[in-house]
This record gives structure tokens, C-alpha cells and sequence, in this order.
């Protein structure tokens, strides 16, 4: 197992909900919430899945997680005991890897549930995966809180005792109670101000040095990404339109929706002007992609050929290792071809 | 798990955080969740004024044979109709038996039935509607179609079936209470496991691989418990004064155990409508009283378990 192996493989991802409608439910159409998503993600890295909200990005991580299940595509585990589909097992082939793989949430109100002590709602988990007695319990739960600067003692209170941040970092603290490998942070610290969110987000960090951890960064904000990720992928109507190394992606953008995205980001530097690209409309409804590029009603380079094919995501020249993009207009293609048929 | 965190020099970080944690443990609220519960249900005067009443009431009649002087079932022909008097506080009805004691003896078979058929349906309307309402699906439908029907059935004519079939007796009448009413505690336990369901530690605890039913009962009941509690106490308001009907009619308890209902039964007669008053108009109040001060704690509850009203 190198550090730089993938961890998760996605190939071909679709989720798809049913739309129905009338009295008699009939399905009169899908919500493609996710819609073909192939994406390896490397152990020990933080991956960044950025997009607007609707764009797919938590049921992605929720599929992930096997919370939602995929219509369609392999999500694949690799680990120690070698790789095993996700996707393939049901509820009780699940436990194993269960504890592999865990999540934090965006909302601090509702992560938590209301009616139980800190005590309570963590170590449910724990006796699930085996802590017998409640003394040990009790020790692994307050471990847990002082991994996350939280006092042994918060454990018998409710929360709605506690603030947003702290909250947030308690959600750490269940994720990490069965000792994950990956953790998906969905929307992790939106919710939080600014000076909160900066201390969240370095507990999340130091966190992962400590314990060899792999997150999955779901955000909005691609302000918070920079700093955070080592490789982000833009997604846009349940698919990926740009993947690359995060630095990459701020000083070499390709995809002209990544381009928008990243001209919105509040700049503290006067001397680095930047014109800001305002989107044209809302985003599209999935339950309708628009046919071809699912940008092209709002993208600002659209020629005729977006509006009928659908651009792959391919490979480009690029000095951080692989830079992928799907747009008919970038030129200089490395390899022309698509990513699907590249890994075995 | 924490061996590097404690070894691990102190960062500025940390020092931040201990600032922050010293203002929030100042902060934290000293007030629990059950406290807060209480304050505001004692705030509420006419759900103090309920409990106070609604308790009297069940003291009374669960100690009925230490208050009452006389025997509720046996006849005193030397005392037939006769008005209240220091003898017979609420006086004596058709065949001479003291209406007090028939009131509290009756207050038992009534409560019961109303709480019990209470208790009961809400039993069997959250079971099913907690771990169908957060597992969904065909399961989920399946019970709705069955509460449909159930609700739909009108109540007198289960009624009216049950007796010709079972003949009447106090465990039918609860029967058929419970039947006709847990569709209603059902789909309220159904439509907050939605809303739940949708709550973030709840994917948390999916998330952690637990078992359905775990979750359901466990993790998301006690937060559905507040509008549950409210509906029971509404739920017996309800089958109380059902059972009064019922048994007015003579369709509910048997006649020969008294009940609130029974003794209301005696004032079908006309006479007894116009020149014993005090056959039917104690028991009547005391249904009233009984009825509006469960109501009472049933508002005070509501109040007090609704977060949207802070306290
Ligand atoms: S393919 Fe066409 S519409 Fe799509 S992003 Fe590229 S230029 Fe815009």
C-alpha cells in the first residue's frame, strides 16, 4: 500500500432519484443527481469536491458512504485485504467497511441528536463495533473530545449547551470514534464563522497528520479549498468538469464554469485585479440536463458544437502531474483519451 | 488513540482554545432539558390547574373504597331518588344506590378505559409508525393503506358488530378503542420519523452501519416523544367521553358496573331529566371537569415540548 494508491475508486457513478408525480405516483423522470463520475481518490490526500449547491456534490459523498446507494457504476475500497466494490455488497457486507469510511456533516444543529448527552450519542457506535463495557467506552469517548480540544467532561452534556464550532468539532470527534481511514467533510465548516472555521479546519488538518487520515472536502467555497486540498474536482450537474492539483486549478484554469467560480472569490489583494464573471441564469434542472456541454446555456465561449456533444473529460499538459478538463475548447490536448478506458 | 495529542507540544492553537473553552464552560447552560421542560410547563397556569384537577379526580376514585360510604352496586329500597343529604351527598338514584360512589367507582372503569385505550393505541401506532415511517418504502405503505382502512370504518358500527358478536364487556370497548384509534397516533409518529429522518445525526448513525430499528426506537423516538405524549392525553379526552356516549346508548360497558357513562344512561329517562337532577348532573360535570382538565395538560404539554417556543 503506497501512500499515493487510491484508497476509493468511482467508475461510472450515476445516481439517479425517480420523480413522481399525480396520484398514482407514476416515475415520469429522474433527478440525475449524479451522472457518470469517475475519480480515484489517493490515500492521504485531500481531495476537494467543489461545485454550487444542486450540482451533485453531497449525494456524491453520501454515495461515497454508501448512504445513498448509486443506480449505476462501481465504487471500489482498496485496503489492506485488497479491493472490494462498495457497491456490490449489501447492509451486512457493509459492516466491515463501515468503519472505514466515515462522515462530517454541514449543519451543527441538526449533527447531533438533541435528546441524548454527548455520552449517549457516541457510544452507540462504539458498542456497535464491539467496546464492551461502559467504563471503556467512557475512557474512548473522552480521549476522543480531548483529540478535538474539548473538555473530558462536555461528554454528560446536551447538546444544545455547546456553540456551533464546538459542535462541529464534536461531529470530528464521532467520525474518528471508529477510527476511519477516510473521512467525507460535507460542507464541513460552512456553517461556522470565519475565526471558527479557520480553527476547524486546522484541527481537521492536524488531525489528519496525526492519524494518517484521507478526507474527501466537500465545499462551495473555493476559498477554503486552496489552502486545504492537494486536488480538486469541479462539479457541475452531477459531473466532474475539472480535476486537478489545487494549485493547478487557481493558476491554470481550463474549464470556463471553473473559471466563474473562481473569478467570485472575494480578493483581499488590491494590487491582483480581477474581473469577476457574473453566470447568466440558474443553474439547469437535473431532471433536464441540457443536452451536449451541461454548461453550455451559460457559458460565455459556447460555439455549436457544445450545444450536441457532450465534451469528454480529458487529459492536458500540465506541470503538477495530470490536469483534466471537459471542454471542447481547450486546445493542446495530451492524450485524446477519456479517462474511462485509461485504468484497468 | 491520544498518546500523540498528549505528547504533542502546545501549540498557539491550543492556547487559543483554551480561551474559548474557558468562556463557554462560563457560558454553558446550567439549565437541563428536563428543567427547562418543567419551568415551562408550570409557567402554564391552566396546565397546573389541569393536573391539579385530573389528579383529585384519579386520587378519588382509585381510593374510592376508603371515601364512599355506601356500596355502588348494591340496591336500599328505603332510599329511592332521594335528593343529596349528609347521608347520600349526591343523593340516590332509581333503586336507591348513592350516586357519590357510583361517580367514583364509575371514574375508574371510565379512566381506565379511556387511558387504556389510550395507552394501547399509542403503543401500537408508534411501534408501527416509528420504524415504518424511518424505513419507508413498501413496508411504509402497507401500514398507511391498513390505518386508512381502520379510520375509515365507522366506529359505531364496529361497535354495534363487536357486541352482537362478543356481547359487551369492558375489554371489548377497549378493543374496539384501540382499533379505531392508533390510525391517529400512527400517522403522527409516521409524519415526525419523516422529518427526523432527514436530520443530519441520523445519516451519522447510518453512516456508522446501525440497524434500523436501533435507530428508529432508540436514536429518533425521544425526540418524537412530545407530540406523542400530547396526543395521549388528547386520545383519552376523547375516548372518555366516547365511552360516556357508548354507554349511554347502552352499547358501552355492561350496565350492571357503573360507570360515568352507565350513570349517565339512568338520564334517558325523562323524569329523571326533569326531577332528579342530581342523578345526572354530578357524574355530567365531573365527565366535563375531567375531560377539560386532561385537555388542559394536554395544550400545557404541547406548549412546553414545542422548541419553537423558547422558555
Ligand atoms: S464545451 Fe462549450 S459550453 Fe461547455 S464549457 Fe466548453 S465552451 Fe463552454
Amino acid at each position: 500500500m503506497q501512500p499515493n494508491d487510491p484508497i476509493l475508486k468511482l467508475r461510472d457513478v450515476q445516481v439517479h432519484f425517480p420523480v413522481k408525480t399525480g396520484v398514482f405516483k407514476r416515475v415520469t423522470g429522474h433527478v440525475r443527481a449524479v451522472d457518470g463520475v469517475d475519480l480515484d481518490v489517493r490515500r492521504g490526500e485531500v481531495l476537494g469536491l467543489v461545485g454550487e449547491s444542486g450540482c451533485g456534490k453531497t449525494t456524491l459523498g453520501k454515495a461515497i458512504l454508501q448512504l445513498v446507494r448509486a443506480t449505476q457504476g462501481t465504487v471500489t475500497y482498496s485496503g489492506e485485504d485488497g479491493e472490494t466494490e462498495l457497491t456490490s455488497l449489501d447492509d451486512a457486507g457493509l459492516f466491515r467497511f463501515r468503519k472505514r469510511l466515515q462522515i462530517v456533516f454541514q449543519d451543527p444543529h441538526s449533527s447531533l441528536n438533541p435528546a441524548f448527552t454527548i455520552f449517549g450519542s457516541l457510544e452507540d457506535p462504539l458498542r456497535h463495533y464491539g467496546v464492551k463495557t461502559r467504563e471503556e467506552r467512557r475512557k474512548i469517548v473522552g480521549d476522543l473530545l480531548e483529540a478535538v480540544n474539548m473538555r473530558r467532561e462536555s461528554m454528560d452534556r446536551y447538546p444544545h449547551e455547546f456553540s456551533g464550532g464546538q459542535r462541529q468539532r464534536i461531529g470530528i470527534a464521532r467520525a474518528l470514534s471508529i477510527e476511519p481511514e477516510l473521512i467525507v467533510c460535507d460542507e464541513a465548516v460552512s456553517a461556522l464563522d470565519v475565526s471558527i472555521q479557520a480553527q476547524v479546519l486546522q484541527l481537521l488538518m492536524e488531525l489528519k497528520r496525526e492519524k494518517n487520515l484521507t478526507y474527501v472536502f466537500i465545499t462551495h467555497d473555493l476559498s477554503v479549498t486552496e489552502y486545504l486540498c492537494d486536488r480538486i474536482a469541479v462539479m457541475y450537474l452531477g459531473k466532474i468538469v475539472e480535476l486537478c492539483d489545487a494549485e493547478d486549478l487557481y493558476a491554470n484554469t481550463l474549464h470556463p464554469y471553473s473559471q466563474a467560480l473562481l473569478s467570485a472569490i472575494p480578493v483581499a489583494d488590491l494590487d491582483k485585479k480581477s474581473r469577476r464573471i457574473v453566470l447568466q441564469g440558474d443553474v439547469p434542472s437535473p431532471v433536464n440536463p441540457p443536452s451536449g456541454c451541461p454548461f453550455h446555456p451559460r457559458c460565455r465561449y459556447v460555439v455549436d458544437r457544445c450545444k450536441t456533444e457532450v465534451p469528454e473529460l480529458r487529459r492536458f499538459k500540465s506541470a503538477k502531474g495530470e490536469h483534466m478538463a471537459a471542454c471542447h475548447l481547450i486546445d493542446q490536448p495530451l492524450a485524446e483519451q477519456p479517462l474511462r478506458t485509461e485504468s484497468p | 488513540m491520544t498518546d500523540a495529542n498528549a505528547t504533542r507540544p502546545r501549540t498557539r492553537r491550543d492556547a487559543q482554545f483554551d480561551k474559548i473553552r474557558d468562556r463557554e464552560a462560563a457560558l454553558a447552560g446550567t439549565r437541563q432539558h428536563t428543567a427547562r421542560f418543567m419551568s415551562k410547563f408550570l409557567n402554564n397556569r391552566l396546565a397546573v390547574v389541569g393536573f391539579v384537577i385530573f389528579a383529585v379526580i384519579c386520587l378519588m376514585s382509585l381510593f374510592a373504597p376508603l371515601i364512599a360510604q355506601h356500596d355502588p352496586m348494591s340496591p336500599n329500597l328505603r332510599a329511592i331518588a332521594k335528593p343529596p343529604s349528609a347521608e347520600h351527598w349526591f343523593g340516590t338514584d332509581k333503586t336507591g344506590r348513592d350516586v357519590f360512589a357510583r361517580v367514583l367507582y364509575g371514574g375508574r372503569v371510565s379512566i381506565l378505559v379511556g387511558l387504556g385505550s389510550a395507552l394501547l393505541s399509542a403503543i401500537i401506532g408508534v411501534i408501527i409508525g416509528v420504524y415504518s415511517g424511518y424505513v419507508g418504502g413498501w413496508l411504509d405503505w402497507i401500514a398507511m393503506r391498513i390505518s386508512e382502512i381502520f379510520m375509515s370504518f365507522p366506529q359505531i358500527i364496529l361497535v354495534l358488530l363487536l357486541v352482537a358478536i362478543l356481547g359487551q364487556s369492558l375489554l371489548n370497548l377497549i378493543v374496539i378503542f384501540t382499533l379505531t384509534g392508533w390510525g391517529g397516533i400512527y400517522r403522527m409518529a409516521r409524519a415526525r420519523m419523516l422529518s427526523i429522518r432527514e436530520e443530519e445525526y441520523v445519516q451519522a448513525l447510518r453512516s456508522f452501519g446501525l440497524g434500523p430499528a436501533r435507530i428508529a426506537y432508540k436514536h429518533m423516538l425521544p425526540n418524537a416523544l412530545g407530540p406523542i405524549m400530547v396526543n395521549i392525553t388528547l386520545s383519552t379526552a376523547a375516548f372518555i367521553l366516547q365511552e360516556a356516549g357508548l354507554s349511554f346508548l347502552g352499547l358501552g360497558v355492561p350496565l350492571s358496573i357503573p360507570t360515568w357513562g352507565n350513570i349517565l344512561n339512568a338520564a334517558q329517562d325523562l323524569r329523571v331529566l326533569e326531577q332528579n337532577w342530581w342523578i345526572w348532573l354530578p357524574v355530567g360535570a365531573t365527565i366535563s371537569l375531567f375531560v377539560l382538565s386532561v385537555n388542559f395538560i394536554g395544550d400545557g404539554l404541547r406548549d412546553a415540548t414545542d422548541p419553537s417556543q423558547q422558555g
